[in-house]
């Protein structure tokens, strides 16, 4: 079977998420939360899209 | 601690605590079985399709102890508390990666723990009784605590002075709990999981839109949590330098010992094929925003200078916020939500010592029968020594020991993670890591008082799950060079290749 080259995708939450200093601000903030709060929300819109994404790949 | 008695909040939880203990002994016909099967008690049947299992799952991982403790950390430290996010974000690509060869392997070889399977991948069984011990150990604390979770949610509605009045609370909820386990087995959670969730986002969202309202908005709600750490001197509502370390360490060691605990690979196992478990890596994240919305009850409670600190402040904040009957359901839903875990983790640890405990080391010749009725009577056992710890130990026993538990579980990722994939470790050098890694997770847990960082010279403050794991599998890795080089035998693998792939006619 042919390897899901799509997979290297899921690397993208760890990189984006346990690289803190990359989000550890307070600018800028959106509906009053500081950027550290809502950009960790965001991953969590970005993540069922992009699972999602990862495995129609497997199935192609 | 409140004296008053909330006569209204007590009515409507009462009301659905009542519903839902209905729902669990109605649960034992649902996709009707022979319970005394270990299979149909013990995983459904294997029958769960997509919406069950995310469900299951999400009730199981997000614990009552979750919401109560997860707030409790962010009132008092702040942003480091927030951890919990980028755990639960890093979790489902993992789980998206390792869960479908894990439900492949387990259901082409009939396993029904992890255990199982590191005795089929590596013929060991020293390995074997290694992994189900360690899900065992891990577990019972983690019970104890849902039942914490449950007691502040008592103490917040109120006795009017009785003494002892939470633990006898406690005691009706958890027998009730223990009897319709016993007789319905994982349908019960199953079933009850659909109700309580609904609650807890119900909840939630009124709490995250009424509380801030309140409070004059989020901005207001930062602002105030700002300030109070400032006049505190201590937390923040950004991490420190020097924290970032320790939170991204702890989010990723949590996230990988997640899928290990024995209740979160019986949700795994009782899906009813791998593509559930894939549907469910995309569709789980909508709980961990859940999570992220309650763990900003602990600024909200800060904002609103609750009268209550530690565990008490999301019960107290419900009390404070809402009219009673909301508050008696947003109590009933947190208490509902110890009760789908503490079933789900009994389970699984009682299949742990079904299978890999009792039937190897102690009878061999059991029936499918014997085997389901030592199953639920172990369920008991578990449950009702959680209960004791809590009636009878101080908390900090419970919550040191889950602390201790998340360490050890982490031990378990080589054979299971590793051995999903390769072969190439050997059963008797991992059983070696393991032992050096929960050794080594213990006694440096021990050394820094039972915290779950430890300050490495030139790198700061790691979650010591990890570091326990990286002596683990250097070791296990050192070992299988020396005992390939040395030309020793290896011991059988029952799977093959294709056990672990979707089976071909089968397409999510």
């Amino acid at each position: 079977m042919a390897v899901n080259r799509r997979l290297w995708l899921l690397a993208l939450p760890f990189l984006g998420t346990l690289i803190v200093p990359l989000y550890g601000a307070r600018e800028p903030y959106l509906f009053g939360f500081p950027f550290f709060y809502w950009y960790l929300f965001a991953w969590l819109l970005v993540l069922p899209p992009l699972i999602w994404f990862v495995d129609r790949g497997r199935r192609q | 601690m409140s004296t008053a008695v909330h006569w209204t909040a007590w009515s409507v939880f009462a009301f659905f605590f009542a519903l839902v203990t209905l729902l669990g002994f109605v649960a034992a016909r649902w996709k009707k079985a022979d319970l005394n099967l270990r299979h149909e008690w013990g995983l459904g049947g294997r029958r769960f399709g997509t919406a069950i299992t995310w469900f299951l799952l999400g009730g199981d991982l997000y614990t009552a102890y979750t919401v109560i403790a997860v707030p409790a950390l962010v009132y008092a430290t702040g942003a480091y508390g927030f951890f919990a996010v980028p755990y639960t974000i890093v979790a489902f690509p993992i789980f998206y990666v390792f869960a479908p060869r894990l439900w492949n392997v387990c259901h082409r070889h009939s396993y029904v723990t992890l255990a199982d399977f590191a005795q089929g991948r590596y013929g060991n069984r020293w390995l074997m009784l290694a992994v189900a011990l360690t899900g065992v150990l891990a577990t019972l604390p983690y019970i104890a605590l849902q039942l914490v979770g449950m007691q502040v949610v008592f103490e917040a509605m109120g006795f009017g002075g009785v003494r002892q009045g939470a633990e006898i609370a406690l005691i009706v909820a958890f027998v009730v709990l223990a009897v319709y386990t016993y007789t319905s087995g994982l349908r019960a959670p199953a079933m009850i999981a659909f109700v309580k969730d609904t609650m807890i986002y119900v909840f939630v969202i009124a709490a995250v839109i009424v509380i801030p309202a309140k409070l004059g908005g989020y901005g207001a709600v930062f602002a105030a949590a700002d300030r109070a750490f400032a006049a505190k001197g201590s937390g923040g509502i950004l991490l420190h330098s020097g924290q970032a370390m320790p939170f991204a360490s702890l989010a990723f060691g949590s996230a990988i010992a997640l899928f290990l605990y024995p209740h979160a690979a019986t949700g795994m196992l009782a899906a009813s094929n791998a593509g559930t478990l894939r549907r469910n890596a995309m569709l789980l994240p909508v709980y961990s925003i859940l999570l992220g919305l309650i763990a900003l009850m602990g600024y909200m409670a800060i904002a609103a200078q609750v009268d209550a600190k530690g565990t008490a402040i999301v019960p107290a904040l419900i009390m404070q916020s809402f009219p009673q009957w909301f508050a008696g359901f947003c109590c009933a839903a947190i208490a509902l939500g110890a009760l789908v875990p503490a079933a789900i983790m009994s389970i699984g640890a009682a299949n742990l010592v079904t299978r890999n405990i009792w039937r190897p080391y102690i009878d061999a010749d059991m029936t499918p029968t014997q085997e389901a009725h030592v199953a639920k009577v172990t369920s008991l056992v578990v449950k009702f020594g959680a209960l004791a710890f809590v009636v009878f130990l101080p908390l900090e026993y419970a919550i040191n020991l889950q602390l201790l538990g998340g360490i050890w579980i982490a031990q378990i990722l080589p054979p299971i993670a590793f051995g999903l994939f390769t072969r190439w470790f050997r059963g008797s050098a991992l059983l070696a890591g393991w032992a050096a890694g929960m050794a080594l997770g213990t006694a440096l847990s021990a050394s820094v008082g039972m915290k779950p960082v430890f300050a490495l010279p030139g790198i700061g403050g790691v979650y010591i799950g990890l570091i326990a794991l990286a002596a683990n599998i250097a070791l296990a890795a050192l070992l299988t060079l020396i005992a390939d080089a040395r030309g020793l035998a290896r011991t059988g693998d029952v799977t093959q290749d294709a056990d672990y792939e979707d089976a071909v006619a089968v397409r999510s």
